[in-house]
């Protein structure tokens, strides 16, 4: 057993473990900082797995910006415990039944395969998923869509505003 | 890292199925929006799982550019769905998602 095999279990571990708690905790707000520790925790799998500019990325942007959106909305709305009136009664079973039959696919599809990737893997080269190597092959192979996706970042500000303006006051 | 390829896509099929009972589960709905993001990580996870597996290509950094790609994608979905539950709570003072029936038959 190497060490990555023993660091990539102890983060897969904390990654379940908190995301298995962001599903149970009753109060929002633990919930979405267990997300952010979950996020963190692949964020070091990114790193494991040589990809440190998505790690980065993750970081800051998974980590930092969504989750602090998430965490503004919650508190502004009040909105920590809603869960209050009587639930389904066959909703948890169902819900489990249907979650082992995912889990029952996935595990057909990764141990029923025929071709079988990987295996031992090949070292990478220097640089690989370094800030300069990613946006190389951004900048050379994907503009187009890295501009398409400037346009949309653009649409969905414009919209998040118009959706959440008040204009009750102005009709007055 | 000697991880093999498929304990890392173990991993993000199990939280995947962790994100799909959230979504079931839960009557939230800023836990249930959290689910999908947990979702949309763990195929994140995979792909750059499959990124690693075909290393020394130049071909497997098109993996990263696609993660970069959903994680600017979801915060865009992330800014529009919040904005639709902040419009929701002024209409109905809730955010249950089982109080949101006015198209019930």
């Amino acid at each position: 057993m190497t060490i990555d095999l023993i660091l990539f279990f102890g983060i897969a571990a904390i990654a379940v473990i908190s995301a298995i708690s962001m599903l149970v905790s009753r109060n929002a707000v633990y919930s979405a900082l267990f997300l952010v520790l979950n996020f963190v925790a692949i964020a070091s799998l990114y790193l494991l797995l040589n990809a440190a500019f998505i790690a980065m990325v993750q970081v800051t942007v998974y980590a930092g910006a969504i989750m602090v959106l998430f965490l503004f909305v919650i508190m502004l709305l009040g909105a920590e415990k809603v869960e209050t009136g009587p639930s389904l009664p066959w909703q948890l079973p169902v819900a489990i039944l249907l979650g082992l039959v995912l889990i029952a696919e996935f595990a057909y599809v990764l141990f029923g395969r025929v071709t079988q990737i990987g295996g031992e893997l090949a070292g990478v080269g220097e640089g690989f998923g370094s800030p300069a190597s990613v946006g190389r092959t951004l900048f050379d192979q994907y503009l187009i869509p890295f501009e398409v996706t400037s346009i949309l970042l653009l649409v969905a500000m414009v919209g998040s505003i118009v959706l959440t303006r008040d204009d009750r006051k102005e009709s007055r | 890292m000697n991880v093999p390829t498929d304990y890392v896509l173990a991993l993000s099929a199990f939280l995947f199925v962790i994100g799909v009972l959230g979504v079931l589960v839960r009557r939230n709905a800023i836990v249930i929006f959290m689910s999908i993001e947990l979702m949309l990580n763990s195929a994140n996870l995979a792909l750059i799982a499959f990124a690693r597996a075909m290393a020394p290509g130049t071909e497997a950094l098109r993996g990263h550019v696609l993660v970069f790609f959903v994680i600017a994608v979801a915060a865009a979905e992330v800014a529009i769905g919040l904005a639709l539950i902040v419009a929701i709570f002024r209409t109905k003072r809730s955010i249950d998602v089982d109080q949101v029936s006015s198209l019930q038959g």
